[in-house]
């Protein structure tokens, strides 16, 4: 298929259709509105379910409505929405239902900023609502990447029954750039007859379903919390995504960086090369589970000297970090929030600065 | 002699948690006997709110989910959007859609979504254990107003009929009672009236019951239907509020 020119806005809504999901609920909020606009507009095309909610709080309870039936279901918001929305996926966790969420993330805390930011790390990796859970989180490093996960989390969501988000920024949902949709992501929607709400005639059985996450017996809560937890640890062993880069070399520094920053350090790390220093990097694509092995790794190399968490944030992945080099090397934090996102000559001013103390 | 009186199949076998003189059972029974009618239970998904009937998914045979406090209509919209075959009906009490809920309500309400909500009003929060809810009426003891509701403090009782009937988009909004057998035969209609127009996809169907609380009004079950009857009733008036064209 042809690429063609689209907002990444735009392109996750279509990603959307394109992976079968038809059914979108959503409240605006900037820096992601456009989806929303798109799929008013092209849902109806495709005899598809369009519904602006009152507040980012109904919207996460119509997901889990639509999601309780078992159809696919999505909406977008940024971070103060992902605040509100918060309650409803920790529902949706504890009832485990399959829903895709994309956080379109704008500086904080409270309305903080409309620019792109990456400060909803801890928010998105460490549970924004209550309780023991986790969602599965992809972090996009551009338009393309941002369609294909898009199209790839709802057979996750399936895989998992819970929910998973695409943790993007303020850049990759206003920029625009070539992008194709990769027919080959599709997947069949799986058989949810054994626990969706979706009627029994529908299912032909005379068994009814109930989809809840009240469990008062505290044996039965801790179980429940076990087989949750169990899943968390399959995602570690099976849905680790990260990407190497200049890692075939005698780098001396590691930095670690995703999304948005990532691209600015890969252009440092170009430019550093160019130098004659070899840098490498580690891009999580995923945040949770995070690809603690590859960073531990990378980090063990003998020529390397020092880890950096690149971050559009005041550190949050920092702390993964640390936890995945588990002290074999020095681990710092360098980043900008607010907006600002730092310069490929920021970060290479950052990275001399390093090696010159570890001279 | 053939069989004249059982228990609809849309009501399980379980015995319920409520407690003696509590009226959920009639509205139990009252939408259980309606699915049956209208012979819809394989196809009608009820949910659950956060109260005393919390648990209501284990008194009904149909398919069910269980909403967070006062989300129930969100999650109604949903559902019956990307499945409009379905036949939704939610659940919920007064402190669940009058108090935390009230956007939710309101705003599914007004966009006409086409299920049915069965409003279980005893002006008082339940399960927590008594305390004041906005449909308590001045003057009333809770464990939050220990000295009755002050209403220069909290305002005055919320009437939902009333308020939902002020929206301009078609609806059936109707208040009934569960506090004597004249009073539930109507609510039985009423409920029916409100499945029938969902199942003709008409509009947004609203049924409030005036019910009973005897463990948090602190009286006995026949203290509290005559309570009901001589202090809801006349703040509470029942019938029709509105009706599709």
């Amino acid at each position: 298929m042809a690429k063609v020119l689209m907002k990444g806005n735009e392109a996750i809504g279509e990603a959307a259709i394109r992976a079968g999901c038809l059914n979108y609920f959503a409240y605006p909020i900037t820096p992601q509105s456009e989806v929303a606009e798109y799929l008013s507009k092209r849902l109806p095309e495709v005899n598809g379910v369009f519904v602006q909610g009152e507040s980012e709080v109904a919207v996460g309870y119509m997901i889990f409505g639509a999601a309780a039936c078992g159809e696919r279901v999505m909406t977008t918001s940024s971070s103060p929405g992902v605040s509100l929305m918060s309650e409803a996926i920790s529902y949706i966790a504890g009832a485990r239902c399959p829903a895709v969420f994309v956080n379109i993330v704008r500086g904080g805390p409270g309305l903080g900023g409309i620019l792109p930011s990456q400060g909803d790390y801890f928010q998105a990796t460490k549970g924004g609502g209550h309780g023991d859970y986790h969602m599965l989180v992809m972090a996009p490093d551009g338009v393309q990447e941002a369609v294909e996960m898009t199209m790839k989390a709802f057979p996750l969501a399936e895989k998992y029954r819970g929910p998973v988000m695409i943790l993007g920024d303020g850049l990759i949902g206003q920029m625009m750039e070539p992008v194709e949709f990769p027919d080959d992501l599709y997947v069949e929607p799986t058989n949810k007859d054994d626990w969706a709400t979706n009627g029994m005639e529908r299912r032909g059985s005379s068994t009814k379903n109930i989809v809840k996450s009240l469990y008062l017996d505290p044996a039965t809560l801790n179980n429940h919390n076990l087989l949750l937890k169990s899943q968390y640890e399959q995602m570690k062993r099976e849905e680790v995504r990260f990407e190497s880069y200049n890692t075939d070399t005698d780098y001396e520094l590691l930095i670690v960086s995703y999304g948005t920053m990532s691209r600015v350090c890969k252009t440092a790390i170009d430019n550093l090369k160019a130098e004659g220093l070899e840098i490498g990097m580690v891009r999580p694509q995923t945040l949770f589970p995070f690809p603690e092995k590859a960073i531990h790794d990378a980090a063990a190399k003998e020529s390397c000297k020092h880890v950096v968490s690149i971050e559009m944030s005041m550190g949050q992945m920092v702390e993964d970090v640390e936890r995945s080099v588990k002290g074999k090397k020095e681990v710092t934090w360098f980043g900008q929030c607010g907006g600002e996102v730092p310069t490929p000559e920021a970060v290479m001013e950052h990275i001399q600065t390093l090696l010159n103390q570890n001279q | 002699m053939g069989k004249t009186f059982s228990k609809p199949e849309a009501l399980s076998d379980a015995h319920t948690h409520y407690c003696p003189g509590c009226t959920h059972g009639i509205a139990h029974r009252l939408v259980a006997e309606v699915i049956d009618e209208l012979g819809i239970r394989g196809r009608t998904v009820g949910i659950a709110p956060v109260g005393c009937a919390v648990m209501a998914y284990n008194y009904f045979s149909c398919d069910f989910q269980e909403a967070a406090h006062g989300r129930a209509p969100a999650m109604a919209t949903g559902m019956k959007r990307v499945r409009p075959d379905l036949m939704v009906f939610t659940y919920q009490g007064d402190g669940d859609l009058a108090s935390i809920g009230m956007g939710e309500i309101v705003h599914a309400a007004n966009r006409g979504e086409k299920f049915t909500t069965i409003f279980i009003n005893n002006a008082i929060y339940g399960m927590t254990g008594g305390q004041m809810a906005p449909t308590t009426m001045p003057g009333q003891r809770a464990t939050t107003a220990p000295a009755g509701r002050d209403v220069e403090q909290t305002g005055m009782p919320i009437r939902m009929c009333e308020l939902l009937s002020s929206l301009a988009t078609p609806g059936y909004i109707a208040r009934q009672a569960l506090l004597r057998p004249k009073y539930i035969n109507k609510a039985k209609k009423s409920i029916k009236q409100a499945f029938e127009y969902q199942m003709a996809h008409k509009c947004f169907t609203f049924v409030e019951l005036v019910s009973t609380c005897p463990t948090n009004w602190g009286m006995t079950p026949l203290d509290s239907l005559k309570w009901a009857e001589d202090t809801l009733l006349p703040y509470y008036p029942l019938g029709e509020f509105k009706k599709p064209e």
